[in-house]
């Protein structure tokens, strides 16, 4: 796991690509599925990964359906009807969920949570990073161990200390609570991922600039952090999509005013059950943010995936 | 693993002792304490705190010892799940583990001895363990044994998709739209991904997608034309024999049978033809079925009248020292005839099949279906990830290495198992230990997708943490124990990451 992440995030250009050629896309090679795929046909290897791509679409696209149809047509029939009937398409659903201040404040919240979380644990880790990467002090080895170490930790033993002491400094309830637990958390993998990515800068950049009489900080500023854009912003996808779809920090830390978007229909789906108006639109407000990070910096994204698969 | 199987290169390592113009140590410091001040307090306080709660009580004040871990394991505990389904598992997981251990040994992952060592000491263990995991029952058993189950499957399944599709796509031209669409689960919500699949296995088959294609392929197969709830008509001819009915005596040829039901259901009457009683034939056996009944009263009992329904499309059986020697269907006046039944002496059954409610799809978010309709979303949403992992590994097997083997003769699955598999291996292992560490820890979806009726069955280990101390339980004691059990189970991995890194440095 960790020379993947290492991998991931030190590959040339295209690496953690979906159609990259780093054999991630349909870069021409005669692999073994090649001369299957030859001997069995073609054509029925396509069209059964047709019916798969259906069938990973077919949930959201159902999601998405449903959120265009009133409560009254959901609740009769499923949302394959406006095949036969498109007239029962409308926004209704949409503009009532604008005017719902709970789902309303809720996103605001969501927003108020993930970009402070996302940009703290970036600052805080490339910090670290380039300490570890750069700067030699006694016991960095070991330290850098037990921040490996701290990837897997799960998160749920911090949640009964850290509430019990956010809520002796007022903490608890609020969305700076919610935004420091989250950083901790995203700390360890953070900091991993960057300081392997800053340990493949050119030593001889560093030095250059240590000669011309620059000082850490400005090696810092001048030097690492435009090189290690790619990791920076594979670690600030993946933290960003982690913290917007977090559920289960916010169910715990966060009150009725600082809830987020995950929490405020999860509610929903609690005290309803059935509430389906507000439930889908809801939901497909949650996602259609992620998707678009996705669709936009699906690279990086990947990239941030592929080196996260520890956490 | 090797660096070179995922196709990059290694990452440098800055070497120590050279930097003479490097900073002085102690400006490291100023770069790591705001990292080493959230760690050190949010995280590895935290952890020894968890452990030192757990061995108090719910209120936090009285030293419990290990009795939160005992009563953990042995709080209302019954013996819940049968023996058989309980040794299925745990023979599936012996299953698992001897084919496992033996691809390794095949090509070279696993030692030997090693092998013997987990195949004869390690397995036998296991086995008892989850025997008793999986038989017993309270909540906490619950938790644990679907946490076993999910352990086992999904990793597995994932692991497994994930391979067949980034074999099969690799050299499909539209292979990165597909992985697109695959992958794409992976960028959304837990909780998005439940309220999709509540959706999707909604119960009813007008409104679950699942249901409606499941309802669609059973009628296609197994048409539905049954009459449920319709009884015999009290003190006629006919009887109740199990979910069918019998004619008490047997019929005379020559004499048309009269087979009078009632209670059917009154929409599908409006649909019925008028009953016409069947014409007398000679030495044949011939009757009427219909629906004893006459709308707004009159009528006599067991007699065809003008304003009774016929019920047409009902299976009718000849039976004959309790075998079945004939067939007939009633036509639309309730007709039917055996045109050549040999003589003897027959009783008309209308079995079963005649009453049964129609099909409605299945109970996926029920008790028994709930942990694999669940662990069903889940497999949506990580598939993806371990395509483009093997993916990438698969794209990093130097070509050679195949050609050299296919020049040798070999065959094409041989390449497949002999030459890809094994270097493949180093990322199999790292996709399925990440899948493992996630899936511990699975929370939102069971949370989301399982209804409150189930959600006792559904339970698992991050579900009961967070009822225990938070959502209700109100045991923060037992909720650390809790806590402290999956901390203990993501030890291995963390082993394993600090290992490999170790070996990475050199």
């Amino acid at each position: 796991m960790s020379n993947t992440a290492t991998n991931a995030v030190t590959a040339p250009p295209g690496g953690g690509r979906l159609d990259g050629r780093n054999g991630l896309g349909g870069a021409p090679r005669r692999g073994v599925a090649s001369r299957i795929i030859n001997r069995v046909g073609g054509g029925v290897v396509q069209a059964g990964l047709v019916v798969i791509a259906l069938f990973w679409l077919l949930p959201t696209f159902g999601l998405f359906i449903a959120s265009l149809r009133s409560e009254t047509d959901n609740s009769g029939s499923g949302w394959w009807q406006i095949f036969t009937a498109p007239a029962q398409l409308t926004f209704g659903n949409y503009s009532e969920l604008l005017k719902n201040d709970t789902i309303t404040s809720a996103f605001v919240n969501t927003v108020l949570i993930t970009v402070p979380a996302t940009i703290l644990v970036v600052v805080v880790a490339a910090l670290a990073a380039y300490a570890f990467a750069w700067i030699e002090f006694p016991g960095r080895d070991w330290l850098f161990l037990v921040v490996i170490g701290l990837l897997v930790v799960p998160v749920q033993v911090g949640f009964i200390p850290v509430a019990r002491m956010f809520g002796d400094v007022g903490l608890f309830g609020t969305i700076p609570g919610v935004v420091l637990f989250h950083t901790a958390f995203g700390l360890p993998f953070a900091i991993f991922l960057l300081r392997n990515y800053f340990a493949g800068i050119p030593r001889d950049l560093l030095e250059a600039a240590r000669m011309d009489g620059g000082t850490e900080w400005t090696i810092f500023m001048r030097v690492i952090m435009p090189l290690g854009g790619p990791a920076i912003a594979s670690l600030t996808i993946f933290q960003f999509l982690w913290v917007w779809n977090d559920l289960l920090v916010a169910l715990i830390f966060a009150s009725r005013d600082s809830q987020p978007l995950t929490v405020a229909i999860q509610q929903q789906v609690r005290q309803f059950g059935s509430n389906i108006g507000v439930i889908a639109p809801g939901a497909f407000l949650s996602l259609i943010v992620p998707l678009i990070v996705f669709f936009a910096f699906q690279r990086y994204f990947v990239q941030g995936v592929m080196a996260g698969s520890v956490k | 693993m090797s660096t070179e199987s995922v196709g990059t290169r290694p990452p440098a390592t800055p070497e120590a002792g050279s930097g003479r113009l490097g900073p002085p140590p102690w400006l490291s410091a100023g770069f790591l304490l705001p990292a080493i001040v959230l760690l050190a307090l949010l995280v590895l306080y935290p952890i020894l705190y968890t452990v030192w709660r757990s061995l108090y009580d719910a209120g936090g004040s009285r030293f419990v010892g290990l009795d939160n871990y005992v009563s953990m394991f042995t709080d209302s505990v019954t013996f819940g799940w049968s023996d058989s389904a309980a040794i299925g598992l745990v023979l599936v997981i012996t299953v698992l583990t001897v084919i496992a251990l033996t691809l390794g040994v095949i090509t070279g992952a696993v030692q030997r001895s090693t092998a013997l060592r987990i195949g004869l000491i390690g397995l036998p263990l296991v086995d008892v363990a989850a025997y008793f995991i999986l038989a017993m029952n309270s909540p906490m058993f619950t938790a644990i044994k679907n946490n076993v189950i999910w352990v086992v499957f999904a990793p597995t399944l994932i692991t497994a998709l994930g391979l067949i599709f980034a074999v099969v796509t690799e050299r499909i031209r539209w292979a990165s739209a597909f992985k697109l669409i695959v992958f794409m689960p992976m960028a959304i919500s837990m909780l998005a991904a439940g309220v999709i699949f509540t959706l999707v296995y909604d119960r009813a088959p007008e409104r679950g997608v699942l249901n409606a294609v499941v309802v669609g392929a059973h009628d296609t197969f197994q048409p539905s034309t049954g009459y449920p709830g319709a009884r015999p008509r009290p003190n006629g001819p006919l009887t109740a024999q199990g979910e069918g009915f019998i004619t008490k005596q047997a019929v005379q040829p020559g004499r048309p049978a009269l087979l009078p039901v009632v209670a059917v259901n009154i929409e599908t009457q409006r649909k019925l033809a008028t009953v016409k009683p069947a014409a007398a034939r000679p030495g044949v056996i011939s009757g009427t079925v219909w629906v004893d009944f006459a709308p707004g009263g009159g009528g006599a009992q067991n007699r065809p009248d003008p304003n009774e329904k016929a019920l047409s499309g009902i299976k009718v059986e000849a039976v004959s020292g309790g075998r079945v020697t004939g067939t007939a269907t009633t036509g639309n006046d309730g007709g039917f005839v055996f045109s050549s039944l040999p003589s003897g002496s027959y009783q008309l059954r209308l079995p079963e099949s005649n009453f049964t409610p129609p099909f409605n799809g299945v109970d996926w978010l029920g008790p028994g279906l709930v942990t694999p309709a669940i662990i069903g979303a889940y497999v949506w949403m990580w598939a993806g990830f371990a395509m483009v992992l093997i993916g990438a590994g698969l794209a990093a097997i130097p070509r050679d290495a195949l050609e050299a083997a296919r020049v040798d003769g070999a065959t094409e699955l041989q390449v497949f198992w002999r030459v890809t598999m094994p270097l493949l291996a180093p990322v199999i292992v790292v996709v399925l230990v990440t899948l493992v560490i996630n899936v511990l820890k699975i929370f939102d979806l069971v949370y989301i997708i399982a209804p409150g009726a189930t959600q006792q069955d559904a339970n698992v280990l991050a579900l009961q943490f967070y009822l225990q101390s938070f959502g209700g339980g109100n045991d923060q004691g037992l909720g650390s124990a809790i806590a402290a059990v999956l901390f203990l189970l993501v030890l291995p991995a963390m082993a394993f990451n600090i290992r490999r890194f170790r070996q990475e440095q050199g």
